[in-house]
């Protein structure tokens, strides 16, 4: 060691070098400054950027098709959508294999409502088939059970197709007389080497009868489907057979003998469903295939995919253009009404003796703190036909009483109810801008030889555009996601974009929409601002 | 008034307490049964009516608490989302049949085999017996307990209609006699098949022209005819506010909402009962409980829907027992002490035209017609 005062570090009282030890009080106190917004960063990140995070995964998301449909999305991959001709044969088999399984699971009448909200029709088509489709090709199954009665029995096949271990287990338990509790099927490695499709298919058929309803084996016939696919892979290959031991032998080499049908699931579909025969429902399934869709989004603003290409909706369901146009119109007009209410009243505030400004603040704060539902309702009772509004006009002759004013379910009680209740945020910053204008100005421009009005309008308001500009983007996006007042004042038409997303998340359960109007909602704030700030500037907003 | 009639309520809902000590025995002991449950129910008047006639009893025989969630208009989406997040917090959920139709096809509720986990009926028949006469079941997921009907009441003081009354539901649909708001359910169903009666389709035929291409839009076009007269209610409660402020002058709602504004609260109203159309309520148990909490459920949902429980709720609102053997226990009001039978819906005189609600049809076509409908209203 080499002596530190010479060309070493400096150092610190307690011998540490000066960099380190500044460094560590530094990062002491970052630490600290952390901790102490930790609280609020955490709330933050779980409460609103997560959820936000979810909404907007939410609209893109469309596992849902691929998950239910697997076979059937494949089978349809090379299928030109864009025909007039059905697909072959093999997609209805894999719409029929998969249809089984998700019947089983409950799943189709979800992939039902998914489908329905892009082309209507397809809920009620899935309802309709998942009901029938348990006996597609039930035809198969009782030929094979005329050809071997045994076959009608579902210990045959378990028999067959399971592991010797399991069969072991399964035949103790059956003797142990317990009702629950079946040892969980396992395939034999033969009886999937030798038949692998039969296996896979018997042994998801075992899974979903022990699992997911309980059942057990012995009591349960495998889907039809099962002995479908049994006599087409004993046909392909009929030396299949000497894989299994003696009567299951027996029996498999008769079925590749015997002529038996084959389950015709064109017709099966045809016959639940004429609709499965045109092209449309198949072209509907493999345009959402795919497990992200810009659908929601398309849908929100009234177009739809077709074979063809992206596309407008019918016209009866174009809504969501409206809504939004809605939305922004009154909004706006909201906006500039309590700007035009809301300004003199602040002139006043900021310019009259403290006692009466004091007294004016408390009659714009006492609504503020009221409750909104307690002052939509209290709009409800004054403007209604036979309400307060209403009787005085007729008592005092300006209308006839069957001519009484509809002030309420529409678009005119909206905008008199909210820009009732969003004054106060028109005033208040207004208020404290104007509050800072030194009346010195004005008297200053008078002095000068300005009139009145060019006094005020080229001096009083320039200087109140900042306060302008904070109360109107306070008030408009405040208004765009208003939704309590529209639901109870606007009636059918006086409704906005904010009232359709609460109608899908709550009833349509459409959350994929409802998603997609909210993140569409918010670009559009976004947006909105940013045009904002290019002319007024953000900088310029002084919300006192 | 109001206040007046709930603190009655309340008075009269620990008699029943009292009285079922007596049956504190047969009450079958609960093992490994949580001492908790949440059920959702519909708020006002009508879960009013399920505290006093069975869940009070219930909690003061076992000590069970049981909170409740005043969701059930919204309840498949609050199953879904509860489920999705595979946190199922409702242990108990009140549903209308469509909705319960839609939560068992989409497993969010568990099957119920009635025979095994429900009680027999007073008279000795098997629960599927007793729910069956009444034609309730309609799904194996779906215990009911009461049936209502939407129907229509309109105000008794219209000096326009110059002394007519509606004696008939397309009344609705004149506005030349009968001028003046209505008041209708911002839903397609009901609504639908209302139009279209009026529109001249017989009752057998309602739903083969539902189906049919253009069905809809022709019930739609006899809507237009008054559409600029109605206002749209979400909630039940609106009709009768509405009625009440003289908002409206006809409007339909449930029965026992109708029956409130008309016998508690003494309103120029009456009831028109002409095509009202039957829906039954009941209770679905969620999927995805644990065992101690499906115990406690099962248990429960034994006691609250015996023949006494459904025939004593009758006594707190105007709803008919879905049970057949409930039927000759419903008595009187509980606290205005009037005879309830002849304001029930299921009562001769106001079913000579009727309509049961086409459970399968709404639940096969309801997305459609929803998305239909709401579009129809947006525009």
């Amino acid at each position: 060691m080499t002596d530190p005062s010479a060309s070493g570090p400096v150092l610190s009282a307690d011998g540490l070098p000066l960099r380190r030890s500044l460094n560590r009080a530094l990062r002491r106190q970052k630490l600290r400054a952390f901790l102490l917004i930790a609280p609020l960063l955490v709330f933050v990140l779980v409460t609103f950027l997560a959820p936000i995070g979810d909404m907007l995964f939410r609209s893109v998301e469309n596992q849902i098709v691929s998950n239910t449909l697997p076979r059937t999305v494949v089978a349809l991959s090379d299928w030109d959508l864009a025909s007039d001709t059905r697909p072959d044969d093999a997609a209805y088999h894999a719409l029929a294999h998969d249809l089984v399984i998700a019947t089983e699971l409950k799943t189709h009448t979800r992939l039902g409502t998914r489908l329905n909200y892009e082309a209507s029709g397809m809920s009620s088509l899935f309802r309709s088939t998942g009901r029938d489709v348990e006996d597609f090709g039930e035809a198969v199954s009782k030929a094979l059970n005329a050809l071997d009665p045994a076959w009608g029995t579902p210990a045959t096949w378990f028999d067959m197709l399971g592991d010797p271990a399991w069969k072991d287990a399964q035949a103790s338990w059956a003797a142990s007389g317990n009702r629950n509790g079946e040892p969980a099927f396992r395939l034999a490695d033969t009886a999937r080497d030798a038949l692998p499709r039969t296996a896979e298919l018997y042994a998801s058929f075992a899974q979903i009868t022990q699992e997911v309803n309980g059942r057990s084996l012995t009591r349960q016939d495998p889907w039809h489907l099962v002995a479908d696919t049994l006599i087409e892979e004993i046909k392909a290959t009929p030396t299949a057979a000497a894989a299994f031991a003696g009567d299951h032998a027996r029996r498999l080499a008769a079925v590749a003998q015997a002529d038996l049908p084959r389950a015709d699931f064109v017709a099966a579909f045809g016959d639940s469903n004429d609709r499965w025969l045109t092209p449309e429902p198949w072209a509907v399934i493999a345009l959402y295939a795919a497990p992200y869709t810009p659908g929601y989004f398309l849908n929100a603003i009234d177009l739809g995919k077709t074979p063809q290409g992206i596309a407008p909706r019918p016209v009866d369901e174009q809504v969501y253009i409206v809504l939004f146009l809605r939305t922004l119109w009154l909004s706006l007009t909201i906006t500039a009404l309590c700007l035009l209410l809301g300004y003199p009243v602040s002139w006043l505030l900021a310019n009259l003796p403290a006692r009466q400004a004091n007294l004016l603040m408390i009659l714009v704060l006492l609504p503020f703190w009221t409750s909104l539902l307690v002052r939509t309702s209290a709009w409800k009772v004054l403007l209604q036909r036979q309400g307060v509004i209403n009787d005085i006009l007729v008592w005092i002759g300006l209308i006839s009483d069957d001519g009484r004013l509809v002030m309420i379910n529409n678009q005119l009680g909206t905008v008199i109810a909210m820009t009732h209740i969003l004054l106060p945020f028109m005033i208040l910053p207004l208020y404290s801008v104007m509050k800072t204008i030194p009346p010195s100005y004005m008297r200053a421009a008078k002095s000068l030889g300005a009139n009145d009005w060019s006094a005020f309008w080229r001096v009083y308001f320039p200087q109140s555009v900042p306060g302008i500009a904070a109360g109107s983007i306070l008030v408009f996006i405040l208004a765009i996601g208003y939704y309590i007042t529209p639901e109870l004042m606007g009636g059918a038409r006086g409704v906005f974009i904010s009232n359709r997303i609460a109608y899908h998340i709550g009833t349509s359960l459409n959350w994929g929409l409802a998603a997609a109007l909210g993140t569409m909602l918010l670009v559009v704030v976004l947006v909105l601002y940013w045009v904002y700030d290019r002319f007024v500037g953000v900088k310029n907003v002084k919300f006192g | 008034m109001k206040i007046k009639t709930l603190l009655g309520a309340t008075a009269l809902a620990t008699l029943p307490i009292s009285a079922g000590v007596g049956f504190a025995q047969d009450l079958p002991a609960c093992d490994n049964c949580a001492d908790s449950m949440v059920l959702m129910s519909w708020g006002g008047a009508y879960q009013a009516s399920q505290v006093a006639a069975y869940a009070e009893p219930y909690s003061a025989l076992t000590g069970v608490t049981i909170t409740w969630d005043e969701g059930s208009n919204e309840a498949v989406a609050k199953m879904r989302a509860a489920s999705e997040a595979g946190n199922m917090t409702y242990d108990l959920v009140d549903v209308e049949g469509p909705d319960a139709q839609r939560a068992c096809d989409e497993g969010l509720a568990v099957e119920i085999d009635f025979d095994a986990a429900l009680a027999p009926g007073d008279d000795g028949s098997t629960p599927t017996d007793d729910f069956g006469t009444s034609g309730s079941i309609i799904n194996d997921c779906f215990v009911p307990q009461i049936v209502f009907s939407t129907t229509f009441g309109y105000r008794t003081d219209v000096a326009e209609w110059n002394g007519a009354t509606p004696d008939s539901l397309c009344a609705i649909f004149d506005l030349e006699t009968f001028p003046g708001m209505r008041a209708l359910e911002g839903r397609p169903k009901k609504n639908l098949e209302w139009a279209l009666l009026c529109d001249g389709v017989a009752k057998d035929d309602l739903y083969d022209v539902l189906s049919s291409d253009g069905g809809v839009e022709r019930a739609l076009a006899k809507l237009d005819t008054i559409r600029d007269n109605v206002v749209w209610w979400s909630a039940g409660a609106e009709t009768p506010q509405l009625l009440a402020d003289g908002e409206v002058v006809i409007g339909s709602t449930y029965n026992g909402r109708l029956f409130s504004a008309i016998v508690e609260q003494n309103q120029p109203i009456a009831m028109l009962w002409d095509w009202q159309v039957f829906d039954y309520d009941g209770w679905v148990v969620p999927e995805g409980l644990d065992d101690a909490r499906m115990n406690r459920v099962m248990h429960f949902l034994n006691f609250a829907t015996d023949t006494q429980r459904l025939a004593d709720q009758a006594k707190y609102i105007s709803y008919g027992p879905a049970r057949g053997s409930s039927q000759p226990l419903v008595s009187t009001h509980a606290t205005l002490g009037i005879e309830m039978a002849p304001h029930m819906p299921t009562n001769p005189a106001n079913q000579q035209n009727f309509l049961v609600n086409n459970i399968e049809w709404w639940a096969d076509n309801q997305d459609e017609v929803e998305a239909i409908f709401q579009n129809w209203l947006a525009r």
